[in-house]
């Protein structure tokens, strides 16, 4: 019987590898994964307090304000509904501009402030990030339930 | 009049891609040899015809003829000549023509180079090749008609975006879609053994060639979208586990393992469904590829902008393609075969470890990569899945996957002997723990991260040393130059391919162990010091091109005292879409870059600066590039081209049948 047996050590072999893979990769998912949430998901509270999570919108226009170190940079990300402020440390990316679509990961601090340590611009002038459009959408069907009421 | 002419052009060629693809598959079946010899005018023709409508297309964007609507939105006068003629597949509809493009002139290789191979067998290769391009084609014609015209036409264009206005991006599509077209040639062999019934190790040796110039390809094309993303985006990162990497970086992995399980498939006539199974997942994950990036759901700084409305008719082609190919395999591969036994310990066993570990890496970062798409359509809430899970799933996978490097070329196939390859490998698992214990002193500092990614990169190196002694010593007597000249060319490209690999992970190591960086605000004057370089700002100048206005920065770089160069970083906007964009400055050398990018003009005069030092980054470019010449070393092996040769002396001395059993006999 012994070729059965060694098939049968080199089947099991491959199994156990793919599973201590398979248990590895999960593990390295489950801690790494990322919720985005728009303006208005939290500021209803919504979104997790000290886990990283992202956040999108469109920036609210007069909002960009540098702080005099040069690096260091506050705007407001809005979905039309509501706005949280941001706070960012860095270069920001090219195409970031008032007025248009931006995606930050960070967290959110104790007094309501989102600390961004990434900032995503679009990247042409017809890009919009599908998660900051989808959060600008749900707050407009959401505006647009109210008024109808 | 030139647009129509393209037009036209398309809808033969859709014609003749559905005569090509379905008359020699079904003359095969019936053994009507009418039919079987459509093929290879069939696709000659064809790329004839797709390649007037490539050209028509270029054309008009070389005379600026904005009444085609992709030349409006793609292209302006001002922009420089090469940028208007590389403007053509820069965009959904130009990319996916070259793509097709592409697929032609593979299709005609095939025909030319095959004449060896029995007739129906080209005719399964070139019919399967024949309905895929049947499938761009209808995408093309349907849904993405880069001739579409725009009346009335506009006075000028949008202009190219200014991240493509760049020779590396010119050059990255057409590599990357040289390699993922090339895979469809695997694809193809592997269908045709499929339908044929039958697959040995003949079989191996015709599509082993091809699969590896397609790697090669693969390679390269992903080798420059890391290297251009480095100097273009500014940001000094080279890779960012983002979607479309992930989309280009899976079929690389599985055509990895495929190249591997076809050495197996040739030597021993073993894992012969696995290879089969591995070209069809290979081919499909390029599919997945080039339509990730097209279908709107990824937010990416590669993605496309285009219609979903699309994906409808992707989503069907993919399931067309795939299901296909996977229920014929279902239904075909006991056909196939079983092949030669192997012990548990062999290089037969090692290979399927090899493929096994290249696959699951694959299977995660698919799983990394799609499984936020698959939440967002569930509707189940929008998630990202950062690089830091990549990183922890993909070093340990690779890991015994490097130590299988050096240990497989040394075992023997079907039997090895662990005790007599350790007995070998003493010598270089000192080497590389001695490396990986005092180099990094040699840097600077010794972190375990840094010696682990040394004693892997010496690890290959090392061994691949002792496995070319000992293959050389097995031809005692001879000099030394005759013993290395009676090496095959396969064995210096499989070497060679390994110690690409070595320079990569060592490339990689280094940077990630010892670069620095730092985002400073940086007035006229002030100076800051990276590593052990002094960087001082000189202050900014006005500068114009052809298409952009902006401003230029000086930097004087000096080291110790001494003055080393002087960079000058940009920051242009684009007239015509109004987009700002960023020149990095780069020194480039062998030990290391120094890199600094414009970031905004702040208060007082002041510009915000990120400035790095990098070391040995060029070592992860320069690994591919060698890692693809060890591929293409590996293909001119003198045993593709002997086959050629004797069995063009049987067919004159009796018959073309003649021609197929003699591959087996070379």
């Amino acid at each position: 019987m012994k070729p059965r047996h060694k098939r049968i050590a080199i089947i099991a072999a491959g199994l156990g590898v793919l599973a201590l893979a398979s248990a590895l990769v999960l593990n390295a998912f489950r801690s790494n994964l990322v919720f985005f949430f728009s303006p208005s998901q939290v500021m209803a509270n919504e979104a997790p307090r000290g886990k990283a999570f992202r956040i999108g919108g469109l920036v609210e226009s007069g909002s960009v304000k540098r702080a005099d170190d040069g690096l260091t940079v506050r705007f407001r990300v809005t979905d039309t509904a509501h706005t949280v402020v941001v706070v960012y440390t860095g270069i920001l990316p090219d195409l970031f501009r008032e007025g248009k679509g931006v995606v930050a990961q960070g967290r959110l601090e104790a007094d309501g402030v989102f600390a961004a340590t990434e900032v995503l611009a679009k990247h042409d002038e017809n890009y919009m990030p599908p998660d900051a459009a989808h959060a600008i959408e749900q707050a407009q069907k959401a505006q647009k339930s109210v008024v109808t009421q | 009049m030139v647009p129509e002419i393209g037009q036209f052009a398309l809808i033969l060629a859709l014609l003749l891609a559905l005569a090509q693809g379905v008359l020699p598959i079904v003359g095969a079946a019936r053994a009507n040899s009418a039919w079987v010899s459509v093929a290879r005018p069939a696709a000659q023709g064809q790329f004839v015809f797709v390649a007037i409508a490539f050209g028509c297309l270029a054309w008009s964007f070389a005379n600026n003829d904005f009444s085609v609507l992709n030349v409006a939105t793609n292209s302006n006068s001002q922009l420089p000549l090469q940028y208007r003629i590389a403007a053509t597949w820069g965009s959904h509809e130009g990319s996916l023509l070259l793509w097709v493009l592409m697929l032609g002139a593979w299709t005609v290789a095939v025909t030319v180079f095959s004449r060896h191979l029995p007739e129906e067998m080209v005719a399964r290769v070139v019919g399967v090749m024949g309905l895929v391009s049947v499938g761009f084609l209808l995408f093309l014609l349907l849904t993405s008609n880069p001739f579409e015209r725009l009346f009335p036409a506009a006075p000028d264009g949008r202009d190219l975006n200014p991240l493509l206005q760049d020779p590396g991006m010119v050059i990255h599509p057409p590599m990357l879609y040289m390699g993922y077209v090339g895979f469809s040639v695997a694809f193809a062999f592997a269908i045709a053994a499929l339908l044929g019934g039958r697959l040995d190790a003949t079989w191996a040796r015709w599509s082993r060639p091809w699969t590896t110039l397609a790697w090669c390809f693969l390679t390269l094309g992903i080798m420059l979208g890391s290297w251009w993303a480095y100097y273009e985006l500014g940001w000094g990162g080279w890779w960012f586990w983002d979607p479309v990497e992930n989309a280009s970086f899976m079929p690389w992995l599985f055509g990895t393992a495929l190249i591997h399980s076809l050495a197996v498939t040739e030597k021993r006539g073993s894992f012969k469904s696995w290879t089969v199974l591995l070209a069809i997942c290979a081919f499909s994950l390029s599919l997945l590829g080039t339509f990730l990036v097209r279908s709107g759901v990824l937010t990416s700084v590669h993605a496309f902008a285009t219609d979903p409305k699309r994906g409808i008719f992707i989503l069907a082609f993919l399931t067309v393609v795939i299901g296909g190919s996977l229920a014929l395999f279902a239904w075909r591969a006991p056909r196939v075969g079983l092949g030669g036994k192997f012990e548990p310990v062999s290089r037969e066993s090692m290979l399927l470890a090899n493929n096994v570990l290249l696959v699951a890496a694959a299977g995660s970062v698919l799983l990394g990569t799609l499984y936020p798409l698959f939440l967002d359509a569930l509707k189940l809430g929008k998630i990202s899945v950062g690089p830091p899970y990549f990183d922890a799933v993909f070093v340990p996978l690779m890991t015994p996957a490097v130590f299988l490097m050096g240990v497989g070329p040394l075992a023997r196939w079907k039997e090895a002997s662990l005790p007599e390859i350790a007995v070998r490998l003493k010598w270089a698992l000192g080497v590389s723990l001695l490396t990986a214990l005092l180099l990094p002193f040699v840097m600077g500092r010794w972190t375990p991260l840094v010696a682990f990614g040394l004693l892997l990169g010496a690890w290959i190196i090392a061994t691949s040393a002792v496995a070319l002694k000992y293959r050389l010593s097995r031809h005692d007597g001879n000099n030394l130059w005759a013993r290395l000249r009676a090496q095959p060319r396969s064995y210096y490209g499989m070497l060679l391919a390994h110690c690409g690999v070595a320079v990569f992970i060592i490339g990689v190591t280094l940077v990630k162990g010892y670069e620095t960086e730092r985002d400073v605000r940086m007035a006229v004057g002030d100076s800051v010091t990276v590593g052990s370089y002094a960087f001082r700002f000189d202050g900014v100048q006005e500068v114009s091109g052809p298409n952009y206005g902006g401003a230029r920065g000086t930097i004087d770089v000096s080291r110790g005292g001494r003055h080393v160069k002087v960079l000058h970083p940009e920051k242009r906007v684009y007239h015509v879409q109004q987009m700002p964009m960023t020149e990095a400055a780069i020194d480039t050398g062998i030990f290391g870059d120094l890199y600094v990018s414009l970031g905004e003009p702040v208060s007082g005069g002041a510009w915000s600066v990120r400035v790095y030092h990098k070391p040995f980054v060029t070592w992860i470019w320069g690994g591919c590039i060698i890692m693809a010449l060890g591929g293409l070393l590996a293909l001119c092996d003198r045993r593709y081209r002997v086959s050629v040769r004797r069995s063009e002396a049987i067919v004159t001395a009796g018959g073309k049948k003649g021609a197929g059993a003699s591959g087996a006999a070379a």
